[in-house]
């Protein structure tokens, strides 16, 4: 492993890291725009450039690869003033429109100006104009003038999507990103062109205009789109409310690991979150009689859930659990069966219409806990469970999440089912059809506004973790069912998610060992279960001739 | 008057021919250096002291064993007829009036560096050399001499310079955007294709029959110490005789202006371009150069294509920039940012200047930027660029004030 010097210190890296990702390692950023570790190197910004001994002249970080013995400087005049020019050049026709560009706040030109810019501008000449506000694809808003050229976004849809829907049309100065004739951006990966794109040329249509990122708060979570778990970051704006129309999650961005989704997320599970601010979201406990709906308390729901429990002998009542549910709330809820002795339990509901994976992460299974709730030993027989109700063998039907009247079997048996249970339970986060025929109905927090731990496809435990308050007087699922728990006379259970992970740690064998701090932001994997690593995406793989 | 190497053939009518070529001599090199070990080949270059004649002058023989000895997938022979630099017009002649000499040149060649198939990659505007060379490289196939070990293909450039850059030109070959590629990988590591890739001019290609024939050491005599051989000078500007020019290379731009006639015009001497538009302007104290790599790097301009625009007294500095500055910002390809936005805002400047609206630190300004941004980019365009930038300013600074305003 080549052993070289940076800035005067000593680091040892891999064969074939680059002088820009040894450097990061060292503390000592170079910086760059067109370079991306997940993309090839194209070397076209010219801002990394770094001294090397014996070389000439300064030569690009990000297409240099660390030797033995090589001394490298960041810090000389020379890389000063080389950096400083390469900034007045990238702006030279930029418009320098911040105050109505998105990207403001969380922008390359204005970090790097600020850094190592500085300089008096000289250019007096009419810019260079170009399209604005050209939508590009059903997520994605470019503006040419904007734009540095660094070729990320081109670069990402030929290697990452293989989709190849962009380019970089004329020359010069005059050189702009655009479409190909006849195609859109509408590969299921074309958010993430907005990520990587260093300046305000491309923007996200859905969060373009809602908030000035400078307002927005950020926890590390994990998508909810599917069972690959991929790790995002949530942003949510709760500082400038009126900014969004009260919408408070303002967006999901990919967070790093190399295990799951690398930098990338889909566009499937980037724009799932709507259901949060939605205005079908249940916000308060509620009971359904002869009169109508009224709105009760909490205490209330639980003592009359609790008492239903006990009236009803455990073969007249079926839970019917949900894989959008943690790995905790199934704790609490398999504590609770287990408590009354109720057997009836499932998760599976058949969906209407299966859906597809595609052919980099997004997966067929549209939910982020399937693995968690068969690891919990909720499985069943969700049909059996509605055959039973609709026959009148059972008295309580507890219901998560799940509509059953648009599921994957005829809608008439669902509501006939629903019709002959003498008290149905409905938890979760919006209303739907089988909320509107519950007789109890207890809000659920969604996934942002509380945290805990999902189980992907993998076997790998993933934390997520509070972004955003819980809308009205919704609760976490597990903090409902403790509340029952506590009111069928189960002793202390604690108002912490990670007292129900311990538990489930202590009886699961799976999760033996497993704790929220060796979890930590990374995930880990199940005993037993061994993780293939962030699929190669299908720009990388190797090509098969035909 | 010097021997002619190159031009050999010109005079002949149907010099373009098979039957014309093979009478005055041609594929005799062939035949005798298909005897000869692939190595010897590289070594005879290598005596003869032939230098890349399409601009940056680069040891030919030195070129030819960069390719990996251990590399067992094929390897290409790219030639460069992209000939573009401003001034420069000796590839159209030789391909309009000598193809087989090419041809010929480049059998030779692929034996030396093992390679089975070539490209030629032609100038879209260069319409008649374009036909003449295509149909000679049919009469090639149907004698035989292309299709037995060795095959052609003709490639057509759609009008860009920047493929005229070696890089540019094998994007461009492979189909992609003509943009010039980062190095390394060189291309005799990984060029066309992904493969060991030469990529010679075709004033250098034709040299090599001539060395084969004759011999290293003649070649070599006839030029200076660190260059050997002759070649094409393209003469333009305010000359007696525009043309093309073949001279040893050690003849001065004095010499060469003489022979195309002397100074038209007014008859003095303002400056001249010794090397294509991106060599560095002389002026007319300084043309007592030899008109060869070492030479005119040490006068400060570069041999480059040997391009030599000759301006009499009667033209303005200021404008024969405008015109390069107008090229520069049309040709740059836009890859990286240097070039991309300098070579735009220095034209905008300079047109500035000459529409009568320049101040005096606009002159520091294009020198300064012309400055920052020589050294940092993919290729050669950008610091082929600044080299009139400077040159005009520095050597014509007064023309230029006397336009400014401030």
């Amino acid at each position: 492993m080549p052993k070289l010097t940076i800035d005067g210190k000593e680091i040892e890296v891999e064969a074939g890291t680059n002088l820009i990702e040894a450097a990061r390692r060292l503390g000592i950023e170079v910086p760059h725009y067109c370079y991306h570790p997940g993309l090839s190197i194209a070397g076209q910004c010219r801002l990394c450039m770094v001294d090397i001994e014996k070389t000439p002249r300064p030569t690009i970080a990000c297409n240099t690869q660390a030797a033995d013995g090589m001394v490298v400087r960041t810090d000389t005049e020379r890389v000063k003033q080389t950096r400083q020019s390469m900034m007045e050049f990238h702006l030279v026709n930029h418009p320098l429109d911040c105050p109505v560009c998105d990207q403001a706040g969380e922008c390359w030109l204005q970090i790097y100006y600020m850094k190592h810019g500085l300089y008096d501008p000289r250019m007096t000449d009419e810019k260079v104009h170009k399209p604005k506000a050209v939508p590009l694809g059903p997520h994605v808003m470019l503006d040419a003038e904007r734009c540095i050229l660094c070729s990320r976004c081109v670069r990402f849809c030929d290697e990452i999507t293989a989709t190849g829907e962009l380019g970089i049309f004329n020359r010069g100065d005059h050189s702009e990103i655009g479409l190909f004739p006849g195609r859109d951006l509408t590969n299921n990966y074309s958010g993430n062109v907005v990520d990587i794109c260093p300046v305000g040329a491309l923007t996200d249509r859905d969060f373009r205009f809602q908030v000035r990122v400078w307002y927005l708060d950020t926890a590390r979570s994990i998508c909810t789109g599917c069972a690959r778990g991929c790790n995002v970051e949530v942003h949510v704006n709760r500082r400038r409310p009126h900014h969004a129309d009260g919408r408070r999650v303002a967006r999901l961005k990919p967070r790093y690991n190399g295990e799951v989704n690398a930098w990338w997320l889909c566009d499937v599970g980037r724009y799932h979150y709507g259901f949060v601010d939605a205005p079908g979201r249940l916000t308060t406990p509620a009971r359904r009689g002869p009169n109508g709906v009224a709105e009760v308390g909490w205490d209330e729901a639980i003592a009359a859930i609790a008492e239903a429990l006990q009236r009803h002998a455990p073969e007249q009542v079926a839970v019917l659990a949900s894989p959008l549910m943690a790995n905790e709330d199934l704790a609490a809820l398999r504590r609770l069966l287990e408590l009354r002795g109720v057997r009836q339990v499932a998760f599976d509901v058949p969906p209407a219409a299966p859906a597809e994976g595609d052919d980099f992460l997004l997966r067929a299974d549209r939910t982020p806990n399937r693995r968690g709730a068969e690891l919990l030993g909720l499985g069943g027989d969700a049909a059996g469970i509605l055959a039973a109700a609709r026959e009148g063998r059972l008295r309580c039907l507890w219901v998560f999440h799940h509509d059953l009247l648009a599921a994957g079997w005829p809608a008439s048996e669902a509501a006939e089912a629903l019709a002959r249970v003498e008290t149905v339970i409905f938890t979760g986060t919006g209303a739907n059809a089988t909320s509107d025929r519950a007789h109890w109905v207890l809000p659920a927090a969604a996934w942002v506004e509380r945290e805990g731990t999902f189980t992907n496809f993998e076997g790998r435990v993933q934390r997520f973790r509070t972004a955003v308050e819980p809308l009205g007087a919704a609760l976490p699922e597990w903090d409902a069912v403790g509340r029952v728990l506590a009111a069928l006379g189960e002793p202390a259970t604690a108002g912490r998610a990670e007292h129900w992970f311990r538990a489930l740690a202590a009886i699961v064998p799976a999760f033996a060992g497993l704790t929220y701090q060796s979890i930590g932001d990374a995930g880990q994997m199940i005993a037993g279960a061994s993780s293939a690593g962030a699929p190669a995406p299908p720009g990388r793989r190797p090509q098969v001739p035909a | 008057m010097a021997e002619t190497v190159l031009m050999r053939n010109f005079d002949r009518a149907n010099s373009h021919t098979l039957a014309v070529y093979r009478g005055a001599g041609g594929y005799a090199a062939w035949d005798r250096a298909r005897t000869m070990e692939p190595g010897a080949i590289t070594e005879a270059v290598k005596a003869s002291n032939l230098r890349g004649l399409g601009g940056a002058g680069f040891p030919t023989g030195m070129k030819w064993s960069f390719i990996p000895k251990s590399h067992t997938g094929p390897v290409y022979l790219v030639v460069n007829a992209d000939e573009g630099e401003p001034g420069t017009f000796k590839d159209r002649y030789l391909l309009e009036r000598d193809p087989h000499a090419l041809i010929e040149g480049m059998l030779i060649a692929a034996r030396a560096i093992r390679s089975a198939l070539g490209f030629v990659y032609i100038r879209g505007e260069y319409v008649q050399p374009g036909r003449r060379f295509s149909a000679a490289v049919k009469e090639a196939y149907d004698a035989g001499l292309l299709g037995s070990g060795f095959d052609l293909v003709v490639h057509r450039g759609a009008g860009a310079y920047i493929c005229g850059e070696e890089t540019g030109l094998l994007s461009s070959l492979e189909g992609k955007k003509g943009w010039p590629k980062i190095k390394p990988p060189f291309p005799a590591i990984k060029g066309a294709f992904g493969q060991p890739t030469i990529v010679n001019n075709v004033e250098t290609l034709c040299c090599v029959p001539p060395i084969v024939e004759r011999g290293a050491a003649w070649f070599a005599g006839l030029g200076t110490k660190t260059q050997g051989g002759t070649r094409m000078y393209s003469v333009s500007g305010r000359v007696k005789r525009p043309g093309v020019y073949e001279a040893p290379v050690s003849i001065t731009l004095r010499q060469l202006i003489e022979r195309a006639g002397g100074v038209s015009g007014t008859g003095r001497l303002k400056g001249v371009v010794p090397g294509g538009g991106s060599a560095a302007i002389l002026r007319a104290d300084e043309i007592d150069v030899a008109m060869d790599v070492d030479g005119l790097k040490a006068a400060g301009s570069m041999i480059g294509s040997a391009g030599v625009v000759v301006m009499d007294e009667s033209v303005s500095i200021p404008e024969a920039l405008l015109v390069l500055a107008r090229f520069y910002a049309h040709e740059s390809c836009g890859q990286c940012t240097p070039c991309r936005e300098s070579t735009g805002w220095i034209y905008k400047m300079v047109h500035r200047i000459v529409d009568g609206h320049g101040r005096k630190d606009d002159l520091d300004t294009i020198l300064d930027v012309a400055r920052r941004g020589g050294g940092t980019t993919i290729c050669a365009f950008y610091d082929g660029a600044i080299g009139p930038y400077i040159s005009y300013i520095e050597k014509f600074r007064d023309e230029f004030e006397g336009l400014c305003r401030s």
